[in-house]
């Protein structure tokens, strides 16, 4: 048995006929080949798979892709400009060296970016508590909590 | 030179890539036509396969076929050796069992290998999985390291008496004991160093396919460097030609060196590709990662150190039991004998040291290099005994390393174990750490947190390392008539920025653009690499680092012998700078590019030189105990412990590390972060918990094993000392992968003990979890407990 889908994936209008119990992550990246988005820990709890559903970060190993059916969907192929033009979070990352293997990377620019939406200007402790669904095993973080502070105040400032 | 040289913060160039989503990582890779792969696992710690039924998998829907261990053992099937080679007393052979990819007739481990189903999907492939049946005879198991030698405890493998895999002994303990009688004090401490599971972020993959014509078998894999592999794998398969294996590692989501092992699913990945003639891929989900990756640490030590009525160390004992799992697998023995031995006396002058390391089986999985590898062993038993010599000794713990250190003046300074520390500046460093740290603005800090119903503690936890690694490296330097440069090289990264380093030296040595230089890497057994050691043991800044750098003077050599011939005069006479040839006498320059330009044009070069800038160096270090480089460090931590709740929380965390001569600061204090946030995370968080009656992994997800995030690390203040560049290699590097979590346990402990000191408390075992102190704080103040 397999059910159709449709739905917005940065900004193209796709569709697919997939079994019930597919995960989001999978329709992304097994039919979109989108492969950017991560899995790393099938338990929700490493954030490595997070892209937006409607402007807001959700773990995509944790949704069916039939419960984002008609949504708009945000991958991390789907945030820099098409020009190639880096989104100022992805900036923020290279600039603060959050990110070394850069496998985890993708889910925290994502949340990243969901934070930087809720909060203009961000200190530490409200980075720190915000990441607390995303793993990184490289960077130790620090580096990841400077550039969200100064991604979001980019953002902000660019708005 | 410039802003884009050595010791400059240049961001990284492969971060465009990686957050736009444009990275590769294995599961990102297919090939039309492959099937899936899935394992059955043991579900038992020990016990004996009765029976193996699979007839009902191999009907199921979408299935190609089942293997077992019995009904593919006759075709060249993988058996893995054991790599390491250690010697016990009167040369004793290790036990080194040999161990087939798939088990025939005994499981040793949760996860261990019994069936490989090869189907269309991977859901099919999972169903099938549960269709098989397997009857299972239970044995008797134990994980426990400290009592595995016991004669009481099961035995794992028949002919392997009191699980003792090797016993090592550096020497006779006489003299030693001798020193021991004469002792002014004594400083005592016994110690844990728990089992960690590495979990780099990307789980395990593997992507194989044969091509009949060449006979090739091709396997994509997570690697920290595919040549190393190449010949491990091979020793595993020796059936097939070497060069009919070709391995190639795409963008690596963390190695930490668990991505440097041939693994029985890789061995099988690349025999069953030629068999079924056909691409296979594996993906292993996180639990896989857990019990098939290597694990880490797992050692049980014991330290003395005599001391003379100055409080300086007359003497050490030091005795090791480390766990290897229920197979000796690659380095394994080695980790905890070799690997933290040739640092075994650390930053101090011991005149005398008795040392011995039993590696031992138990029923769980193997262990083997996990980032530090044995010197945060090392580490932590010495500073947790310098602890000691300070309370034994009534003195300060800074003091108690003071009269210790190997002095300056000492250095080259040829420690027990023959290995020559050549180069560092130990009280300085520590000295540049308590100032960092501002050590004597703790008791006002403490005072604050005291008044807020909390405890403060702080602690010193020094370290020196070992790095370098494998002793060879090869690196090429080419330059095209349009001024481009490649630079191949046989070392890989798994995220510490080689693209971006290794240019940064080319740029400094060569004068030319940084960024028309691009970097091809040992990712490719048959690519453009044609050699390599990959990375591991903090080898690359040195290894790849020198090797880079003696392929641009070779270049420079070249074109001063092309620039010689059109400015008419000798290449002796030619001195080179900032990109530019100069002839001595005549005054006359050309550029790098401009000799680049020309370099093939046989017309313009001399009569007997081959055409190109392309030039090779193959760095050999030499094998030898005197060619590794120390890097060394203070790390000084403060926790506050909340007493109702015994959560510990690391407030401030300062680390000076001596990693010589620093290429690119930003990314040394990257590593630097990233390696102290996993030996905090070994040191508060990361239990590897087994149940004792039957050896199931009870921390198998990340929902029951607590990896660090972000709320557990403070801001980290990252240091250098450069005062004391490695002399073994001429940019003056040393490693800086692996001291973050070597400084980052005995300083997190030493600091833990430190506030529960007022309590009476003077010993804890990692990790420090919050039901573990409540419990101490508890016991220590039953009155407090009860109000």
């Amino acid at each position: 048995m397999s059910v159709s889908v449709k739905m917005n994936v940065n900004g193209k209008t796709v569709s697919g006929d997939v079994e019930p119990r597919t995960l989001l992550v999978n329709f992304i990246r097994e039919h979109q080949k989108l492969t950017g988005t991560h899995v790393a820990c099938d338990t929700s709890q490493c954030g490595a798979c997070t892209v937006h559903v409607n402007g807001k970060a959700a773990k995509s190993c944790t949704m069916l892709a039939v419960q984002a059916n008609g949504a708009d969907v945000t991958t991390i192929e789907g945030v820099a400009k098409s020009d190639g033009t880096l989104h100022p979070m992805q900036l923020a990352f290279q600039d603060n060296h959050g990110l070394q293997c850069g496998f985890c990377t993708p889910g925290m620019v994502m949340m990243a970016i969901d934070i930087g939406n809720r909060h203009a200007n961000p200190d530490a402790d409200t980075v720190r508590h915000e990441l607390d669904g995303n793993i990184c095993r490289c960077t130790g973080y620090h580096n990841i909590v400077k550039a969200v502070m100064a991604g979001a105040k980019a953002m902000n400032a660019s708005k | 030179m410039g802003k884009f040289g050595i010791g400059q913060p240049v961001r990284r160039k492969e971060d465009v890539r990686l957050v736009t989503g444009r990275g590769c990582y294995t599961d990102d890779f297919n090939i039309d036509g492959q099937a899936q792969v899935q394992f059955l696992r043991s579900p038992h710690a020990h016990a004996e396969i009765v029976s193996i039924d699979t007839s009902a998998a191999e009907t199921a829907p979408g299935v190609v076929t089942v293997f077992t261990g019995k009904n593919a053992s006759d075709d060249g099937f993988p058996v893995l050796h054991c790599l390491a080679n250690v010697k016990g007393k009167d040369d004793k052979p290790m036990f080194s069992p040999d161990r087939p990819a798939l088990c025939t007739d005994r499981v040793r481990l949760v996860g261990d290998l019994v069936a490989m189903v090869i189907a269309e999907t991977i859901e099919q492939a999972k169903d099938a999985v549960e269709l098989i049946e397997v009857e299972y005879n239970d044995l008797p198991s134990h994980t426990d390291t400290a009592t595995a030698a016991n004669p009481d405890t099961p035995q794992i493998w028949p002919d392997c008496e009191n699980n003792t895999v090797s016993f090592w002994e550096n020497k006779e303990p006489t003299e030693v004991d001798e020193i021991f009688t004469k002792a002014f004090k004594v400083a005592k401490v016994n110690v844990v160093n728990p089992r960690v599971i590495g979990s780099p972020m990307e789980p395990r993959a593997a992507l194989s396919t044969y091509d009949p014509e060449k006979d090739l078998i091709t396997l994509y894999a997570p690697t920290q460097g595919v040549h190393r592999q190449w010949g491990n794998i091979h020793k595993h398969l020796p059936q097939l030609e070497q060069d009919n294996i070709r391995i190639v590692s795409l963008d690596v989501g963390g190695g930490f060196g668990l991505r440097t092992k041939s693994y029985p699913e890789s061995t099988l990945m690349i025999w069953a590709a030629k068999r079924m003639g056909r691409p296979l891929k594996w993906l292993g989900d996180r639990y896989e990662t857990m019990v098939s990756d290597n694990h880490g640490r797992d050692h049980v030590t014991k330290g003395e150190l005599a001391l003379d009525k100055d409080g300086k160390i007359m003497a050490a004992r030091i005795y090791v039991i480390g766990s290897v799992g229920a197979y000796p697998f690659e380095n394994g023995p080695g980790v905890p004998t070799f690997s933290s031995g040739r640092v075994t006396g650390q930053v101090y002058v011991i005149p005398a040291i008795h040392h011995t390391v039993r590696t031992v089986l138990t029923n769980n999985t193997p262990t083997c290099s996990y980032r530090g590898a044995g010197r945060p062993e090392a580490a932590y038993i010495m500073e947790r005994l310098m602890e000691e010599v300070a309370v034994v000794m009534g003195i300060e713990p800074a003091e108690a390393r003071r009269r210790n250190f190997i002095p300056t003046d000492m250095i080259p300074y040829m420690n027990n174990q023959g290995f020559e520390i050549d180069s560092g500046d130990f009280e300085g460093t520590m000295d540049m750490a308590m100032d960092l740290a501002d050590w004597n603005g703790f008791k006002a800090r403490k005072k604050e947190t005291e008044a807020r119903g909390k405890m403060r503690g702080i602690g010193i936890g020094y370290f020196i390392e070992a790095s370098g690694g494998q002793p060879e490296e090869e690196a090429r330097v080419k330059i095209e008539e349009d001024g481009t440069a490649t630079l191949y090289v046989g070392t890989f990264s798994q995220g510490q920025g080689h693209a971006t380093v290794f240019p940064q030296i080319m740029a400094d040595k060569l004068g030319i653009d940084y960024d028309s230089i691009n970097v091809i890497d040992g990712g490719d057994t048959h690519g453009e690499v044609p050699f390599g050691r990959g990375s591991g043991g903090s080898r690359s800044s040195m290894m790849g680092g020198t090797a880079t750098a003696r392929s641009c003077d070779e270049v420079i050599v070249k074109g001063k012998k092309i620039a010689a011939h059109n400015l008419q005069t000798t290449s002796d006479k030619i001195e080179f700078e900032d990109g530019t040839f100069k002839a001595v006498e005549s005054g006359g320059t050309m550029t790098i590019l401009e000799v680049a330009k020309i370099a093939n044009d046989k017309s313009k070069l001399p009569d007997d030189m081959d055409p190109g800038l392309n030039e090779r160096y193959r760095y050999d270090r030499g094998n030898v105990p005197t060619s590794y480089n120390h890097p060394n460090g203070c790390h000084i931590a403060e926790i506050e412990i909340d007493p109702h709740t015994g959560v510990i929380d690391v407030v401030k965390y300062t680390a000076v590390d001596d990693s010589g001569i620093i290429l690119n600061p930003m990314i040394v204090h990257g590593q630097i972060h990233g390696g102290v946030v996993q030996g905090l995370g070994q040191t508060l968080l990361e239990r590897t918990s087994y149940d004792p009656e039957n050896g199931q992994l009870l921390t198998g997800s990340f929902l029951d094993y607590a990896m660090p995030r972000a709320r557990h690390v403070p801001d980290l203040v990252a240091g250098n000392n450069e005062n004391a560049p490695c002399p073994v290699n001429e940019l003056g590097v040393k490693g800086a992968g692996e001291g973050g979590c070597c400084g980052a346990p005995p300083a997190i402990v030493n600091a833990a003990l430190n506030a529960l000191k007022p309590l009476g408390v003077t010993h804890v075992d990692m990790p420090l979890d919050s039901e573990k102190i409540w419990r101490i704080i508890q016991n220590a103040r039953p009155v407090a407990a009860a109000e």
